[in-house]
């Protein structure tokens, strides 16, 4: 077989589509709320901006209790990736810096700043860059890092860190991903058919933003309405660097690895991002986002949220401010149905239930799914494992998670780590097959965590260790030299003994010498 | 007012995968190679079925109770059935009741519970129990009938349940009367007693590749198991890999010395090689878990089967194989790991 350079394969995304392994054919459940437009909603009486959006580090509030902002205008800012910073939904009162429910994953409330409205919804100065086609890559960089942007696939991921981290691997392709493979969600596949002209505007300025010289945009095969608005917006933008492939649906081909594998045929190898291989993998309101914060001065304070399911009267997608609460989008979706049974912020297969409405919207929320008792997996009593095998044909990540879960169950870290728990990427199809109703990504969530700790634990052992030695060893330097100079001193004292001493023994060795020779 | 909803951990998604389902798809892929079985050597195995799924049962909710585990779940996931059921197809349908009973006995109480139950049997409960009475009762495990084209037997319903109650052939006949060596035995004593196989395949109980009316059970079981593998309840590569050892050595040999060794069709379609194939080595619990291991696994007991037909102390050795082949599963297992996305 000819060897072919990775990163040349990887230029080639897109020409020739490829499978992954495992994985599952959903019911899509999408066209619900797909079928009226996209609204804005109003002016809610309050707003919740957590300061620890879904995945990176709590920003340190930069306003006061009482403080007047304008809408736009920097609340948080994380000092430690410069990324994560939340900007003002609207304008108004910080009324409190508090505790208040926040959608994240672990369920635990958290720091929100609360704002109250002045109805005037007033932008604060607005510092677009002008020409970005010109810009320096460098300032397209700040911008983006300065405007709060994270990926909003839902992991969340600061954009700026990415982007900054790419910009030093020599990327070649941006990847665009728009293929929402989890069921229920829209909220993608109606960016891409309502502002398709700001996602290529988006994807030109990430291009430049990382020298990238490619885009590939990525939409599922059944989006059709979707390709004609891409194809047609990369026509008006005149660039001829920018394709649109569809890829079939498969659960989880949306994951980054997934995708690039389906793109190029590569697997992004254990520990490593598509950014090794010269990609850089970016959801399609990502680009948007961007957009808006180069060519309008816009941070990230708004996002589309598909509010949909069983459980909600009138499914359909609405631009959200982060912050508002979860029950003014449903409201406006005619409220939840008498028999809604579950809450779920992001998708059926990776989502996680949020214990009530008055949680607000944050970045990750790509869904707002509510769902009646028939709609939700009932709780089934756990059997053990017959080792079926089906975990691992669906898992795409090609563990196998029946192994998987004995080791962590029984404690084995190291066996569980050759299992390569820390390559799952939680996708949930192993736990959706499985006869024998094992929560297994429960369990791999768990696992992973515990690895943390244990990891942190060692580093910190790993560090008193190193204190300990080097203290040992500046002690022990400490004592020699004490050593060296009481004896100086000693022989200080005792010089001239010594030297005599030392002269007769050399006699005595010319002597002995000379009696030896004759 | 804000409204308050119960959590619950990711997937949401409602599913409806469940062990039950897994077992009854099994039982119904069955049922054509029980028909066809019921029609060639009469309702015998019927009567087994009941027999061995009765005490299978009742052994099931005894051992629950005692390990204090939840009866009606357990009892409800059909697996103790399985058991019986292949079991039943595996034993002479005139065999008498104590048969059913030390065989399920062995399979349910020790192969599978005293092992840690569902999930954690090293061998396959209904081989266990297979190769027990086989070994311990070796008169009544070979009074198999002929099959009704060549010699219709005439026993009816009342005839069987008499006989299988009782021990003792229905009145005014005997066991030489009604019973008939298998094919496989017959080539074996013919090969023993230095006769040519297509001598010994002259005789009636022989079909077109194996015995008759075996061969058209056999065709059903594959049937029942190309079911399965449409369901994906089992994967390809147990049945190909066993079935496919087989005809490669049975060719090899065959083609060596056509005189003492049958034909590699009449390999497969002999026995219970194809039942073995699809529905026992298949048993995931006590195979081995990776593609590349149930190739291993598979072609192990196709070789084995041969090694003992032709060598060993039985004429069929697929029990024997696949409780061989599972002690040697979790040390495949451990080989046979599949690369990891990206490593
Ligand atoms: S799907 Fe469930 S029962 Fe089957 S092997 Fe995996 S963990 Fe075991
Ligand atoms: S959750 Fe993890 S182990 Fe399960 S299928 Fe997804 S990647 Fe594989």
């Amino acid at each position: 077989m000819m060897h072919i350079d990775p990163r040349e394969q990887a230029r080639r995304a897109g020409e020739q589509l490829h499978h992954f392994h495992g994985g599952l054919r959903l019911r899509h459940n999408k066209k619900i709320s797909c079928e009226i437009p996209v609204e804005k909603v109003p002016l809610a009486t309050r707003y919740y901006v957590p300061l620890l959006q879904q995945a990176g580090q709590e920003a340190e509030p930069t306003v006061i209790e009482g403080q007047k902002v304008l809408k736009g205008d920097l609340l948080g800012y994380c000092r430690q990736t410069g990324g994560d910073s939340v900007h003002a939904p609207t304008s108004g009162t910080v009324t409190a810096i508090s505790n208040h429910p926040n959608s994240h994953p672990s369920g635990r409330d958290g720091r929100c700043i609360v704002i109250r409205p002045d109805g005037l919804d007033q932008w604060m100065t607005l510092d677009p860059i002008e020409n970005w086609e010109r810009a320096d890559a460098i300032l397209l960089r700040q911008k983006i890092r300065s405007s709060g942007i994270v990926g909003l696939g839902g992991a969340v991921f600061p954009t700026a860190v990415k982007v900054d981290e790419a910009s030093s691997k020599e990327i070649h392709t941006l990847i665009l991903n728009g293929s929402e493979c989890e069921p229920y969600i829209s909220c993608d596949e109606m960016l891409m058919r309502e502002q398709p002209d700001s996602i290529i505007l988006g994807a030109r300025i990430l291009q430049r933003a990382v020298g990238a010289t490619r885009t590939v945009i990525a939409i599922e095969d059944q989006m059709g309405a979707v390709n004609t608005a891409l194809t047609g917006a990369v026509k008006r933008s005149g660039t001829h660097d920018i394709d649109v492939v569809k890829v079939t649906t498969i659960y989880p081909e949306g994951g980054e690895k997934q995708l690039v594998k389906v793109l190029t045929g590569l697997e992004v190898p254990s520990g490593c991002r598509p950014t090794d291989l010269g990609l850089l993998c970016q959801n399609v309101a990502t680009a948007t986002a961007v957009a808006r914060a180069v060519t309008e001065g816009k941070p990230l304070i708004e996002r589309i949220v598909t509010v949909t399911g069983s459980g909600v009267r009138k499914p359909r997608n609405l631009l959200a401010q982060i912050g508002t609460p979860v029950s003014n989008l449903v409201d406006q979706c005619g409220g939840f149905s008498p028999d809604a049974a579950r809450l779920i912020l992001g998708g059926p297969m990776m989502g996680y239930a949020l214990a009530s409405d008055a949680n607000p919207v944050i970045k990750a929320a790509n869904c707002i799914l509510a769902l009646t008792a028939e709609d939700v997996r009932p709780e089934q009593p756990e059997m053990p494992c017959i080792r079926c095998g089906e975990c691992s044909r669906v898992c795409p990540s090609m563990l196998m998670p029946q192994e998987l879960n004995w080791s962590i169950r029984n404690g084995l870290w190291d066996e569980t780590s050759d299992l390569g728990l820390s390559d799952c990427i939680e996708c949930g199809c192993c736990d959706f097959v499985c006869p024998s109703h094992i929560p297994l990504t429960e369990w791999f969530r768990f696992g992973k965590s515990e690895t943390r700790l244990r990891d942190n634990e060692k580093r910190q052992a790993e560090a008193a260790r190193q204190r300990f030695e080097a203290r040992e060893a500046r002690l022990a330097v400490l004592k020699q030299e004490r050593k060296r100079r009481i004896s100086e001193k000693k022989r200080a004292m005792t010089g001239k003994d010594d030297k005599q001493k030392e002269i007769a023994d050399a006699i005595e060795r010319v002597r002995s010498r000379q009696d030896g020779d004759s | 007012m804000s409204r308050s909803f119960e959590t619950g951990a990711a997937p949401h998604f409602p599913s409806h995968s469940t062990v039950s389902r897994v077992m009854l798809q099994v039982i119904y892929a069955l049922v054509p190679a029980i028909t066809a079985h019921v029609w060639f050597f009469g309702p015998g195995l019927l009567v087994q079925i009941i027999l061995a799924g009765g005490l299978a049962v009742g052994f099931e909710a005894v051992m629950l109770k005692i390990r204090r585990k939840p009866l009606w779940l357990f009892l409800g996931d059909f697996s103790a059935v399985v058991t019986a059921i292949l079991f039943a197809l595996c034993i002479p349908p005139l065999a008498p009741w104590w048969i059913a009973l030390t065989g399920m006995f062995f399979a349910i109480v020790v192969a599978k519970h005293l092992y840690g139950g569902l999930g954690h049997n090293l061998f396959n409960p209904a081989m266990v129990g297979y190769v027990v009475v086989l070994i311990s009762f070796p008169q009544a495990m070979t009074a198999w009938l002929p099959p009704l084209t060549i010699a219709p037997s005439g026993l009816s319903l009342l005839d069987v349940l008499m006989t299988v109650l009782s021990g003792q052939p229905p009145p005014g006949l005997t066991w030489d009367v009604i019973t008939e060596a298998t094919p496989l035995d017959v080539i074996r004593t013919s090969v023993a007693s230095g006769k040519m196989i297509s001598e010994a395949r002259q005789l009636p109980v022989f079909g077109d590749f194996g015995g008759l009316g075996w061969e058209w059970i056999a065709n059903w079981y594959a049937l029942g198991g190309l079911w399965l593998l449409w369901r994906r309840i089992i994967t390809w590569h147990i049945p190909a890999a066993m079935i496919g050892s087989v005809v490669f050595l049975g060719l090899a040999s065959y083609l060596v010395d056509p005189g003492s060794n049958p034909s590699p069709l009449q390999h497969v379609f002999s026995g219970a090689l194809i039942i073995g194939a699809f529905f026992i080595a298949t048993d995931p619990v006590s195979g081995c878990a990776s593609n590349r291991g149930r190739l291993l696994f598979g072609a192990g007991v196709g070789v084995i089967t041969l090694v003992i037909r032709r060598w060993g102390g039985y004429p069929d050795g697929v029990a024997f194989a696949v409780l061989l082949m599972n002690m040697a599963a979790p040390l495949i297992d451990r080989y046979t790991r599949p690369r990891i996305f990206g490593q």
